[in-house]
């Protein structure tokens, strides 16, 4: 990339850039609070949970396995398959940050979400200078989101009925798509792009006739990567 | 307040084994020179994940396909209308929230 091309990013506009995301996993946090209340935990659990695990369909299968009674050793098989996919996000964006030392990947990787990702692979380029900074900006800002969504929604669970009116649930999967629009917009090789979405629905499809939707998310992703691949010359 | 001794094994296991697949890639890949067509897959995986996620949420409920009376699907088309024409993501999640609320409120 030309020197003077370089655009310089920062914290700060990492913090804004996050911004569009809040409304999703506040509400898809809030309801992950309210369940594993439900389950039992304790807010400091629900907090350490959010730090540490931080990640949403994990949380909320979590929840549902301690309520039911399930063994430590099955809810860490499940969680580590439900969240394999992080596997091909931080594959992604990787050579986006190839300057930078092991440590601050490993940093910028420990907070990798669906959405961090998702808005991490719609801006950078590879060629921006403090990528890192951006990043943690991102990062740290759906991260605390995050907690305060959960622990919300463990305090205050009880007192909002019926959730489901109030259309907020749909802020997730609206964020997933305005994302997938973003890249297409933004790489304009149109054809190619048609070609990858149709092979990731209708093997997203086909996947969840025999897989659980985490599985067939994942098997959908790769099947339609690679049709992106070799079709590339 | 408390933490109990089987919460603090089941938040070590699944913290960690969350931690390795979402660090070890950026870990590894940035010191490797990966071959060309790695280069090419990677390069797709951001849409075919997005999009994946998309048919998750259109088509299915917790472990099954949508039920046909739900009306839900319906929302997709406007938020991704307003997506393509503003690309704006605030405006998109917006549109979303506003249309899933209407279907739900509406009498259809």
């Amino acid at each position: 990339m030309d020197r003077q091309m370089a655009v310089t990013l920062s914290f700060r506009q990492g913090v804004a850039d996050c911004v569009p995301t809040l409304l999703g996993y506040l509400s898809i946090g809030f309801a992950a609070g309210v369940i594993e209340a439900t389950a039992g935990m304790s807010l400091l659990e629900i907090g350490l949970l959010s730090l540490f695990l931080y990640a949403g369909s994990a949380q909320f299968i979590t929840a549902g396995m301690v309520m039911a009674g399930a063994p430590v050793a099955s809810i860490v098989v499940t969680v580590f398959f439900v969240n394999l996919r992080h596997l091909l996000m931080s594959a992604a964006i990787a050579p986006k940050f190839a300057a930078y030392s092991p440590l601050r990947n490993l940093l910028i990787g420990a907070q990798l979400t669906d959405e961090t990702f998702g808005v991490a692979a719609g801006k950078l380029t590879g060629g921006e200078r403090h990528a890192d900074r951006w990043m943690f900006g991102l990062n740290v800002t759906a991260h605390a989101n995050w907690i305060a969504a959960n622990l919300l929604g463990a305090l205050l669970g009880g007192w909002i009925a019926d959730p489901e009116r109030y259309g907020l649930h749909y802020a997730l999967p609206a964020m997933f798509i305005g994302l997938a629009a973003m890249i297409v917009l933004q790489r304009k090789q149109y054809k190619r792009d048609l070609l990858v979405i149709a092979c990731a629905v209708g093997g997203f499809a086909l996947a969840f006739i025999w897989l659980p939707g985490y599985m067939a998310v994942m098997a959908a992703a790769v099947l339609a990567a690679i049709v992106g691949a070799v079709t590339e010359r | 307040m408390s933490v109990s001794r089987e919460f603090l094994w089941m938040l070590i296991g699944t913290a960690v084994v969350t931690f390795i697949p979402r660090t070890l890639p950026l870990v590894l890949i940035s010191r490797l020179k990966l071959p060309g067509y790695v280069m090419k897959f990677l390069k797709h995986v951001p849409l075919a994940v997005m999009t994946a996620l998309v048919a998750q949420a259109v088509l299915t409920e917790g472990e099954a396909w949508i039920s046909p009376d739900n009306l839900e699907w319906a929302a997709f088309i406007p938020t991704l209308a307003v997506a393509l024409l503003t690309r704006s993501l605030l405006l998109t999640v917006v549109t979303g929230v506003v249309c899933t609320a209407l279907l739900a409120w509406l009498p259809l």
